[in-house]
């Protein structure tokens, strides 16, 4: 992924005023908001030592003064990618907010399943982490399967940070991965032991497409899409590149797409494309004008 | 509000299990092995049980499997816990009637989700 041509993050690294970064952390930072948007929060920066403790021992370098001098000395693309990597937020969890993924189940997939006459469901998550989320949507169309055959299905799951998608292709968690959110009866249903880990099967995996793609030059989502996830990621950038990524799903979506974001985010205020959804509580469906002016009713140009 | 029964014969885990749940706004009764709790169940069924597998006078396996045959008023939900995440020892205590099931050692976030799960809290 390439710096934007204007950035140079090692000397343009933004901060508050009420920053509580000095010296090295500025410089981190800074990388982080030029490679992928984010503004890591007071909460994070406070994390920022042990985040980076991991990429220190694999470079061999002494502290993070000798991190900051090693980035500001030369062009070190891996380096700086497990930096970005390191401060980025990738946790997450099986069927996190559950009673997000119980109106997914009982409401919206039954909707879009009426409505889609030519029998192909789309879905896209955005800010994807370690694949929880969208092995949970994977699973429920599994256990779903009797509604769902003679469709075709496809889930596309985006990321920034190469190695979240990496850990997401392997389909591998951890034994206290599956021990957040999935129950016992999906964990024995899908995943089989791998080691001391547990490894989603490859009916699951097969049926997610997870790649490394930057919100902000997108290249892997392709078309309109059904149902659009992108929860807990707009909290970490600023008002300006939330309308970007909200400019970016109204692209992708249609008059009947279905928009998810996070508890605590919300398209007032950032988007003139999106209205909170008449129907599905916490969800935000296109606004009736914008949708018309895009191309009208469930339109898919794939 | 909920009670959750505690059966292990650990009286830390006990207690640490009591501190977590007491802070999910359940209320906590004790039991020291499989006997004790199918004991108080009869008395009184808790919503969930919090049930260890390896315990002397009857492990958590025995009382799963003498539950059927007790005259409780209600089935309470089952979660229980181990140091084993051996497949076949999970689908074991699945078959035999578990709801869920819980590694030890856990943390808040873990109970927390598998009490959702089974839709104690």
């Amino acid at each position: 992924m390439a710096l934007p041509p204007s950035a140079d993050p090692l000397l343009s690294g933004s901060v508050s005023s009420a920053d509580p970064m000095r010296g090295a952390a500025r410089i981190f930072s800074g990388l982080l908001e030029a490679r992928t948007g984010q503004i890591l929060s007071e909460s994070r920066a406070w994390r920022m030592e042990t985040a980076l403790k991991p990429v220190l021992r694999a470079h061999g370098l002494s502290d993070m003064d000798a991190l900051a001098s090693r980035l500001m000395g030369h062009k070190d693309a891996m380096l700086e990618n497990d930096v970005v990597n390191a401060l980025l937020n990738n946790e997450s969890s099986f069927f996190r907010d559950l009673q997000i993924f119980d109106m997914i189940h009982r409401h919206i997939l039954p909707r879009i399943h009426a409505q889609r006459s030519d029998r192909t469901l789309r879905i896209w998550s955005a800010g994807c982490s370690t694949g929880q989320e969208v092995y949970s949507l994977a699973i429920q169309l599994c256990n779903d399967m009797a509604r769902w055959r003679g469709w075709r299905i496809e889930i596309l799951a985006t990321d920034i940070s190469t190695a979240a998608i990496a850990q997401a292709k392997t389909g591998i968690f951890t034994q206290m991965d599956v021990q957040r959110g999935l129950p016992v009866g999906d964990l024995l249903k899908w995943f089989d032991p791998s080691g001391d880990d547990w490894r989603a099967n490859s009916a699951l995996r097969q049926m997610i497409d997870f790649r490394t793609d930057n919100l902000f030059d997108a290249h892997a989502p392709q078309g309109e899409y059904d149902l659009l996830l992108c929860r807990n990621v707009l909290l970490y950038f600023t008002p300006e590149r939330r309308q970007s990524v909200l400019r970016l799903l109204a692209r992708h979506s249609h008059a009947g797409s279905v928009l998810l974001l996070g508890a605590g985010e919300t398209v007032i205020g950032h988007s003139e494309d999106f209205v909170p959804h008449a129907e599905f509580r916490g969800g935000y469906g296109r606004r009736a004008d914008a949708a018309a002016q895009s191309g009208g009713a469930m339109r898919r140009a794939v | 509000m909920k009670n959750c029964l505690v059966v292990d014969d650990s009286k830390v885990i006990r207690k640490v299990a009591r501190h977590i749940l007491e802070s999910l706004d359940l209320s906590v009764s004790e039991a020291v092995d499989g006997r004790d709790a199918l004991t108080q169940c009869e008395t009184s069924v808790p919503d969930v049980v919090l049930l260890d597998w390896n315990m002397p006078v009857m492990s958590g396996m025995e009382f799963l499997q003498a539950l059927p045959d007790a005259n409780l008023s209600a089935r309470p939900k089952i979660i229980f816990c181990t140091t084993e995440n051996g497949i076949s020892h999970i689908k074991a205590a699945v078959e035999a009637g578990a709801d869920e099931y819980v590694m030890k050692p856990f943390d808040r976030e873990t109970l927390e989700s598998k009490l959702t799960i089974v839709g104690v809290i």
